[in-house]
This record gives structure tokens, C-alpha cells and sequence, in this order.
């Protein structure tokens, strides 16, 4: 198939390599180098969407980021990706792309009978609408909108994409790589800063490439290579294009995404798809360009209706024509480098100019081209519905109010130029305030808040002399402040056509009795209508205004929207635009892909994974493992076909009945060295810590200041001036913080060093009636009788060669030890106790049973501990020393922490002894009562007690202290269950505690 | 992201640090009688202040110092950093 549309010769693409690429089912030819979009338009399609409220016909506006119409969902390698702008896109070969927000087809869309309904989709239109009646929402309004809205789908599938952040340092960043940004780059680069300079376009030199300008008796695209070439080659010079700079932080912190393989029909091996980079920079210039605005008559979103600076684009970067015979529309001279380029290719397009009697350079090679101009005329409304077949046009009086006749001209496009809008997001994310620029009817930034400085056209200078100037200048003098080099430039002569003064003229008035839509937000279908609406109906904030209508709420951000609408917004409020004021710009400047913000982390790795020493021993002997913060830790081993309930019951029996081992290296542990090391125990711990002799280890609760239990453990006395603390697996990091802040800022006169030792001891517990005799046996040379190793006691020794800590610390309930290794020799310990406790039928356990045998001892852990509760709610009162001052004491006296009916632990058991207790129940005195049922406490932690056989919990129960023998409810509604449960003690098992010391 | 300078480590990314509130904020003297309301003040009483504000930071990833951190809460412009001990004039 012929490409209709591309001219014999010139252009940027390569002619010699020609893609096949299909759209909508339909396959068609384009070059490497285009678009997606100039690919379809050379082949002469330009209906490629459907609107987005009222379903119209969409084109092509633009060329780039500032497209709004031409979305497409894009097919790649078996993925599919949706908001794709097919003006971004490069071709490869093998694309696919279908259009979005038509349905069933681009030519059919039922959709569209909005547009014939269009007198009821005024501004606010969903806000009025279906907001009544409220069922309706659900079962019609809300599936109705979503069949006929949206802009593509999302991939429901797991994308196998790589995505990459990277963290770069910088002395220089700049964003765009037109005039300002190439002779800025330059110039810093010669200086010896590190600059990097990013392009969103696959072409660095912006509007080089399109220009007739002359620079250093070059061409502006010939000077833009050589000087990309060069800094290219410069070491301390990053260069990157693809990429887009997009959002601008805190102390200069920047973030661009680099579309790595965006552009291939297949990521490389070993290749990203996209690259976030985290920029910090010390300087930052925004070369960012400026975008140019649209003219605003009626049905000026009808396909063909396009910017002229995109259709010079098309013309030059792709060798492609957006029509055969044009009209160009504009208000100042842009709109003639267009007309000429189409000129010198052999088409005729005929020029219509709202201002009176303008003269300048170009203007008079546009007349002696022999182009035909019309001044004083304005476009009134584009004719054809998919296409531009026409337009009426008309002369407009001098002060702009008055139409003269209309007529109606043949054309097949027409190109709109309504002069530019410097692209000041990044100056404006930065916390510049803006200022309105008269002369140029647009803002640009104002003072500069962090260390960012704006240069061209995004500054709002449009002649390319004076912008070269000010960014070579701006280049030399920020790198001389940072590297101290001074290399001098000499600046080349430039050759630029002199512009004359643009028309302040924007939006074409209505013929008298027509009442044609004339856009303002072309994705998102805000006419000049819906505006008047929303002032009429009493809205005045900008902000409001936006959110009413729409306005630039697209996904383009009203790219080509915003100045148009505040324009509108001022004129007929009669007030200047800078006091209407702009709506905020955010980041990101453009869509950015979710696969890009979370980079790496997805899947397992969104977190680190921590194993203990023994890890493969757990694996290879079946156990199941459970998340424990970031540890993965045995939940239990399976034995045959069993489930977790009876392994966890298998192993919890076996610890009160044998042994069991379980590993423990997860806990948390602090080395506690210093002179004043019992001193700070003393005041973390609620309970007396002078005296600890040294080989004792002790019991200790720990506060915050508000007087809430922070956390529990032991800590050992290792050595006169040496504690060994253990804490929560969950709390470790907190708090080694903890004791960090009051070391170093509340006491920093105590002589103590904290460090983590989490990771320097495996640790194993070995537990039940027979762990006496197996630890007989690993360290036959200890004397680890109840007298040699009472019940809280603490030996070095040595398990086979192997350096060891033995503490005699149960969480079982039995009597137990636990004994640790260096984390090299975790295994080796391991081993050993499973080899030498076979004759005592020991067996590993995870942490169900683990669970089972804290709660029926009445242990409390986490889910006690929860950061609501104070010693007396978990029934650790009793170490609260009355003697000393400690962290959070102080509290401990407010009103509903001493108040007698005060929230307290208990056991719990069903009276039928059977049904087991979901966790986080509610326990009520009525099950029949009334909503809200008053609740008295909820079920902290569940079992089935092995040693009772039946289930048992433990609870937080209001006055739980006279509530052991009382008969409650369970309520889950979660569950749907009910259960009569009677209060016990929450000591289910050995009340006086007589195995731990047995 | 912030980028804020330990006084021991040199200028980090904040994702090194974690916040750690008001700096002028003195813990009582243990074993001191003190008021509730002296209490309640250390204990949950807090400015918010719109401006210039001196706070505390821990260089968790880092050095784990708690230093002192002032710095506008608005424009999240940081003036000056210490060491938990430093003197602030
Ligand atoms: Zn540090």
C-alpha cells in the first residue's frame, strides 16, 4: 500500500528501512523514525479515537507531549499497554495499536449519540445527573460510564517487563535539548561540570529541527548534531533521550523516566523496558520549550483541525503531509513557517490572519512565495464530521466582535496557531511562583525558589538569538561557581527571521444563530459553553472552575488547555488573567508507567527476605514457612499428609511430653556495654536491674513515655560491665532506636554502647521435661543440673569445639533452654541437637506451636502487647518497681490507667469446649442484645490447648480481674458466630509456674 | 526527598533518616515531682508550627546519630544541622 501522504524526499526518518505496523486490525507501512502518528497520518488515516464525553471523532492535534487526542492502546511483545500517545510512540516492527473509548469500532460508536445529546451534557453534567436517584449509580449510571469511557485497558497480567531506578548526582541537569538546552549543556560541559541533559524526544535539538535558522553557518539541525556529537563524547557529560524529566522535588531533587525499549519491538536481553532516575542536582535549567496554544472557533475538534507548529513537524522531522490543501489559521507570524513549508513542497495552502495589517519578514517571503493571505479573516466553524471536508470562514471586524459574511472554502486540514505557552511545570513543581507575561499573554516562571533558572522559550523569549545568548551565559556562569574553570565561548553568528507582534485574539464568536461547540480541553471535551455555565452558576475559584468542567483534568493536564480556559474565565469576568490565576502544577508531567515508579520492587522482592543459619535445614525437613516481619520462619514441619493444626498440635504435645527445639535467631539482641549499663536497664525497664548478679539473666517490660507497654524480653548479664538484651522479633529495630535516643539525647552521661547483634547468634530453644537431659549431652562438661543452671541462669561453654551461650529462659512454660551459636556454626548446633535429643523423641517445632504453648501458659506476646495495653492489662504489674524513677512511669498515674474496673488479661474457653475462637472477637455479657452491643473485651490470641485438649484464647477484658468464673459471649460477625464462653484464668496451664524451675 | 546533612556523615537522602519530632522538647529529670500538666506538656503536647521549626532525625541507615535538624515545615528549606550535643546559638 502507497503512503499517500509522504512526500518523494526529505525528513529525518530512514527511508531504507520500512516497518509494517497494524492499527485497528489494518495493516499498514511506515519508516524507521516515525510515529505511530506520522505513520498513520502518511497513510492518510486521521480518525483514530472516539471523545471522551460526547464520543466525537478524534485526530491528531499535535506532535508530541502535548497531544490530546490520539490515545491508542498499544500491543508489544504479547503485552498490551493502555494511554499510549501514538504521537510518542515510535514505530517498530510488528506494532499494534487500536484505538480506545469507542465502542464497538472507531467508524461505529454508539457512544456518539451523546454529541446528538449534547444539550443534556452540560458543565457539572455528572455531578447533577447521577447523583439521583442514588440507586440508579449502581445498577445504571456507574456501568454505563465505564463500557463508555476510559482510555484503554489495563493488562490484567503479571508484566515480566525489568524496570530500573537509578540514582545519579549532578552538577548541572537539563530538561530539553532545543536551543537553550544545547548551548547551556555546552557550555557547562566546557567549564568541567557534570551535566546531564535529557530529551523526551528520540531527536535532541527541539525546535532546531524544524526551524529555517542559521547558526554559525550551519543549519540549526546540522548545529545541533555537532553539538551533541561533542557532548557526547565528554566524560563528565550524560546525555540521554527518551527521557523526561517529570517532576521536580524537594532541594532539587528530580526525577526523569528514560524509555529504555519503549522503541523496540522487544526488550534486549539483560535490558530494562524503562529507567526511573532520581536526579539530585545542584543546578537546575528548564529548557522545557514552549507549546503552542490553539485557536478556538466551532467544531474545532473535527480531525485535520490540528496545531500549524505540528504540521511543520510532521512535514520536516517525518516527510509527511497533514493535508493537500491546507488552510492555515493564526494570530501571529508561526502560522507562515508553516504555509512556507508546504510552499516548497509543491502544495498550496492559503493563510488566514486575524490581524489587521501585519508586516515582518516572513510575512513578505510568504507574499513573494505567492501565497495566497487573507488578513482580518478568522475561521468560524470546520466543516465535516470525520474529517475536515471545509470551512466557513469569515472577516472579522477590527475590534473582533463583528463577523462579516460567511463563506465556505474547500480544505482537508486546517493548521491553528495561537501563538505560545512557554511549558513551565517544572519551575512552577520547584515552588516558583509564576508571573503573567503581558506582551506574550502567558505566564512564565518568576523568582527563582530552589536552584532552578529557566531559559528560551519556557522563559518565554522567543527569538532564538536572545536565547543562545542568555543560555550559554547561564551554562558558563552557574558551572564557574561550581567547577572554578572559566572557559570562554565565542558565540556564533545567528541568522533568525524578525517576528512581528502577535493578535491578543483567540476565540472566534459565534455566528448569529448557530450554535457550534468550540473546544477549549479537547480531551476532556470542555467547550466555551461549559465555562460560561459554570460562572453563571456562581463558580469563581480557577480551581473550582477546573474541577466543575474538567478543564485540564485530562491526562494531557491541559497541555493546550489551560491558558485558553483562564483566558476565557477573564474575559468574561472582566478581570486581568493574573488575577484569575493558574490552577497548580503537579507532577508528573506526563503519564508515567506504574511498572517505572515501582522499579524492582515487585514480588518477593518488595521486601528483603532474612533466613536464619538453619534455613535449609527447615527446608529440607518439610517445614512451611510463615512471614515473621521480614524472616521467614517455620510455621510447622509436616509430617505425611497432615495440616497445620495437627502438626502444630504434634509438636506442642511433644514439647510437654519430650523435647522440642525450635529456632529462635529471629528475636532481636543488643550488646550492652558500659560502666552504666545496669543504670540504663534501670531506667528502660519497669522493673530493678542494679543488682543483677553477673551469669543471671532477668525478665524485663519496657514503656514508652505515655505509659503503653513498648516491649519484653530478658537481658543477661554477660560480664561486670556487658548485657546481653533480647527483644521482639518485631520491635528489634525500634528498640535499638529507643535506647539510641535516650543515650545520645536524654542521659548522654551515661557510658554505654548499644549495638545490634541480631544477626551475630543463631539461636535454638530446646524445650519439654527431657531438655535436661539432652543438654547433658551437649555439653556433657557442664554441670547443667537445677543447681549448676537454675532457672534464670547463664554459662559459656562449649557445644563440640563451638563457642555457646546457654540461657536457662523458657516461653514454653517448660523447663527450657536456650542456647546460642555464632551464625556461621547455627547449622552445626542444629544438627547436633537433633542428632543427640533422637533418644529423647526430640522434634523441631514452628511457631503454631510455638503460639499454643505461650498462650496456655499464659505468655503474652504481640498480639498482647499491642500498643494499647499498660503492665497491669497483661498482668505485669508486679515488676513495677515502686523504688525507682523508669521511662513512662510517670503515666502510669493518669485517671483510666488506675481506674478499678481497668481492662485486664483472661483466659477464655467455650463452654462446650469444642468450638474453636476466631481471633479479634468481641466478648459480650448478651448475645441477644441490641445493636451496638456493648462490647467488653476481644480475644487476643487463640489455641487448642494441648494439655487440656479444647481450645483456649486469651483475652483483654474490661475488669477482667473479677470476671474468672463468669459466663460471656463471643461474637464474630466476620465468622457469623456465637459462642458461650466461660472466664478463666489466663494461666491455663502450670499456674504457679513450678516447670520453669523444675 | 529531602536531602539533609549529618553533622558525623556529610549530605544524605532522607530515606537514610527517620523523623524524630520536636528537638526543644526536654525530657523531666527522673525522679523529679513534676506537675500532670508538665507531664501531659512533655509527653503529647506539641506545636505545629508553620515555619521554622527545630527537629530531631535519626540516622537510622547511617551513622544511627539523633541529630538536630532546623528546618522550615513550609518550604522544607533546612538552615542548619547539629550533633545531638552541639550547642544551637
Ligand atoms: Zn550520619
Amino acid at each position: 500500500m502507497t503512503q499517500k501522504f509522504r512526500i518523494e524526499n526529505g525528513g529525518l526518518i530512514n527511508r531504507d528501512k520500512k516497518l509494517s505496523f497494524k492499527f485497528n486490525g489494518k495493516t499498514y507501512f511506515g519508516y524507521e523514525g516515525d510515529t505511530l502518528a506520522s505513520a498513520l497520518i502518511a497513510n492518510g488515516v486521521h480518525l483514530v479515537g472516539r471523545s471522551f464525553k460526547y464520543h466525537r471523532p478524534r485526530g491528531f492535534f499535535g506532535a508530541g507531549v502535548d497531544e490530546p487526542y490520539a490515545i491508542v492502546q498499544l500491543y508489544r511483545n504479547n503485552e498490551t499497554e493502555p494511554n499510549i500517545k501514538a504521537t510518542e510512540q515510535e514505530l517498530f516492527e510488528g506494532l499494534e495499536a487500536k484505538s480506545v473509548n469507542c465502542w464497538p469500532s472507531v467508524n461505529f460508536d454508539i457512544g456518539a449519540i451523546n454529541n446528538f445529546l449534547k444539550i443534556f451534557l452540560p458543565a457539572g453534567f455528572y455531578y447533577k445527573t447521577f447523583m439521583w436517584p442514588k440507586s440508579f449509580w449502581y445498577r445504571v449510571y456507574e456501568p454505563f460510564i465505564r463500557k463508555a469511557a476510559g482510555l484503554g485497558v489495563a493488562s490484567t497480567k503479571h508484566d515480566k517487563e525489568r524496570y530500573e531506578h537509578k540514582y545519579e548526582y549532578c552538577d548541572l541537569l537539563i530538561a530539553g535539548s532545543g536551543p537553550s538546552g544545547l548551548a547551556s549543556a555546552y557550555a557547562a560541559a566546557k567549564n568541567g561540570a557534570r551535566v546531564i541533559l535529557a530529551e523526551d524526544k528520540p531527536r535532541f535539538g527541539g525546535s532546531l529541527l524544524t526551524s529555517d535558522v542559521n547558526i554559525g553557518n550551519q543549519s540549526g539541525e546540522d548545529w545541533a548534531n555537532s553539538i551533541i556529537s561533542e557532548l557526547k563524547e565528554m566524560p563528565n557529560v550524560i546525555v540521554k533521550n527518551r527521557s523526561q524529566v517529570f517532576g521536580y522535588y524537594d532541594h532539587n531533587m528530580l526525577v526523569m523516566s528514560e524509555k529504555v525499549s519503549d522503541h523496540l519491538p522487544k526488550t534486549k536481553k539483560h535490558h530494562p523496558k524503562q529507567r526511573l532516575w532520581y536526579i539530585r542536582a545542584k543546578q537546575v535549567l528548564i529548557s522545557s520549550g514552549s507549546i503552542e496554544r490553539p485557536l478556538v472557533f466551532g467544531n474545532n475538534d473535527t480531525p485535520g483541525v490540528m496545531l500549524s507548529s505540528a504540521a511543520k513537524e510532521y512535514l520536516k522531522v517525518y516527510g509527511v503531509l497533514v493535508g493537500k490543501n491546507p488552510l492555515v489559521f493564526t494570530n501571529n507570524d508561526s502560522g507562515y513557517e508553516t504555509a512556507i513549508e508546504f510552499k516548497k513542497n509543491g502544495i498550496n495552502p492559503i493563510i488566514l490572519d486575524s490581524r489587521v495589517n501585519p508586516q515582518s519578514e516572513i510575512i513578505d517571503e510568504a507574499i513573494n512565495l505567492g501565497i495566497k493571505i487573507k488578513f482580518s479573516y478568522v475561521v468560524v466553524a470546520a466543516q465535516g464530521y470525520k474529517k475536515v471536508s471545509s470551512a466557513d470562514i469569515a472577516k472579522i471586524s477590527d475590534d473582533k466582535k463583528q463577523l462579516g459574511t460567511i463563506e465556505n472554502i474547500k480544505c482537508d486540514c486546517i493548521c491553528v496557531s495561537g501563538f505560545w505557552t512557554p511549558t513551565i511545570h517544572l519551575a512552577s513543581q520547584s515552588g516558583n511562583k509564576t508571573k503573567f507575561k503581558e506582551e506574550i499573554d502567558a505566564f512564565v516562571p518568576g523568582t527563582s525558589k530552589q536552584n532552578e533558572t529557566t531559559l528560551g522559550a519556557a522563559n518565554g523569549i522567543f527569538t532564538l538569538e536572545e536565547t543562545l545568548k542568555d543560555s550559554f551565559m547561564a551554562g558558563q556562569d552557574l558551572s564557574k561557581k561550581i567547577t572554578n574553570n572559566d572557559n570562554k565561548i565565542s558565540f556564533p553568528n545567528v541568522v533568525e527571521k524578525k517576528s512581528s507582534q502577535h493578535d491578543k485574539f483567540w476565540c472566534v464568536p459565534l455566528p448569529k444563530g448557530k450554535s457550534y461547540k468550540r473546544f477549549l480541553d479537547f480531551q476532556n471535551d470542555v467547550a466555551v459553553s461549559d465555562i460560561e455555565i459554570a460562572l453563571k452558576e456562581g463558580y469563581r475559584s480557577i480551581e473550582h472552575v477546573k474541577r466543575y468542567t474538567t478543564l485540564g483534568m485530562a491526562t494531557d493536564q491541559g497541555k493546550t488547555s489551560n491558558l485558553n480556559g483562564l483566558q476565557l474565565v477573564s474575559d468574561i469576568e472582566n478581570k486581568v488573567v493574573p488575577a484569575v490565576g493558574h490552577t497548580t502544577f503537579r507532577p508528573p508531567y506526563t503519564p508515567i508507567s506504574i511498572g517505572a515508579i515501582v522499579g524492582r520492587e515487585v514480588g518477593k522482592h518488595s521486601k528483603p527476605t532474612r533466613k536464619s543459619p538453619m534455613h535449609s535445614w527447615h527446608e529440607r525437613n518439610n517445614a512451611v514457612f510463615v512471614d515473621a516481619g521480614v524472616w521467614l520462619r517455620p510455621r510447622y514441619y509436616k509430617q505425611g499428609n497432615e495440616n497445620l493444626f495437627e502438626a502444630s498440635k504434634r509438636e506442642a504435645k511433644n514439647v510437654r511430653t519430650n523435647v522440642g527445639v525450635c529456632d529462635v535467631t529471629t528475636l532481636g539482641k543488643i550488646d550492652i556495654k558500659g560502666p552504666d549499663s545496669a543504670e540504663l536497664l534501670n531506667r528502660v525497664y519497669t522493673n530493678a536491674w542494679l543488682k543483677l548478679p553477673v551469669g543471671k539473666a532477668r525478665y524485663g517490660v519496657m514503656l514508652r513515655e505515655d505509659g503503653i507497654v513498648m516491649d519484653d524480653g530478658t537481658t543477661t548479664r554477660i560480664s561486670e560491665n556487658h548485657y546481653h538484651m533480647t527483644t521482639t522479633t518485631a520491635q528489634a529495630a525500634n528498640v535499638l532506636s529507643h535506647l539510641e535516643y535516650y543515650l545520645q539525647l536524654v542521659w548522654p552521661e551515661l557510658n554505654v554502647n548499644v549495638v545490634s547483634t541480631t544477626e551475630q547468634w543463631a539461636g535454638a530453644a530446646i524445650a519439654g521435661p527431657k531438655s535436661r537431659k539432652l543438654l547433658e549431652k551437649l555439653f556433657p562438661n557442664n554441670d547443667v543440673s537445677n543447681e549448676g543452671l537454675p532457672f534464670m541462669g547463664y554459662m559459656e561453654s562449649e557445644l563440640f569445639g563451638v563457642k555457646a551461650r546457654i540461657f536457662r529462659i523458657s516461653f514454653s512454660g517448660e523447663l527450657a533452654y536456650e542456647v546460642n551459636v555464632e551464625s556461621d556454626n547455627g547449622q552445626f548446633m542444629w544438627e547436633k541437637i537433633i542428632e543427640l535429643g533422637q533418644e529423647f523423641q526430640v522434634q523441631p517445632y514452628g511457631t503454631e506451636a510455638l503460639s499454643t504453648l505461650r498462650i496456655e501458659m499464659g505468655h503474652v506476646a504481640g498480639s498482647e502487647l499491642d500498643g494499647r495495653t499498660i503492665s497491669y492489662d497483661t498482668s505485669l504489674e508486679g515488676l513495677i518497681s515502686k523504688k525507682k524513677d523508669f521511662i513512662g512511669k510517670r503515666s502510669l498515674n493518669r485517671e483510666a490507667f488506675t481506674s478499678s474496673d481497668r481492662q485486664k488479661i483472661v483466659g477464655v474457653v467455650p463452654i462446650d469446649k469444642k468450638t474453636s475462637i476466631p481471633e479479634g472477637s468481641h466478648l459480650v455479657k448478651d448475645a441477644q442484645a441490641p445493636l451496638p452491643n456493648k462490647k467488653l473485651g476481644h480475644i487476643s490470641a487463640s489455641c487448642w490447648s494441648v494439655e487440656h485438649d479444647n481450645p483456649f484464647s486469651l483475652a483483654i477484658l474490661k475488669d477482667g480481674k473479677n470476671m474468672i468464673g463468669e459466663k460471656l459471649f463471643v461474637m464474630s460477625p466476620l465468622k457469623n458466630k456465637v459462642i458461650p464462653v466461660e472466664i478463666v484464668s489466663s494461666h491455663y496451664v502450670d499456674p504457679k509456674g513450678e516447670r520453669v524451675r523444675s | 526527598m529531602l536531602h539533609i546533612k549529618c553533622p558525623h556523615c556529610g549530605m544524605r537522602s532522607q530515606n537514610e533518616f527517620s523523623y524524630g519530632g520536636d528537638a526543644s522538647v526536654k525530657r523531666p529529670e527522673l525522679n523529679k515531682e513534676i506537675s500532670d500538666e508538665e507531664w501531659d506538656n512533655f509527653v503529647y503536647n506539641r506545636k505545629s508550627l508553620r515555619g521554622k521549626h527545630l527537629e530531631l532525625w535519626q540516622h537510622l541507615s547511617g551513622c544511627r546519630q539523633w541529630i538536630k535538624v532546623e528546618r522550615d515545615t513550609a518550604t522544607h528549606e533546612i538552615f542548619n544541622t547539629y550533633k545531638a550535643d552541639e550547642e544551637i546559638s
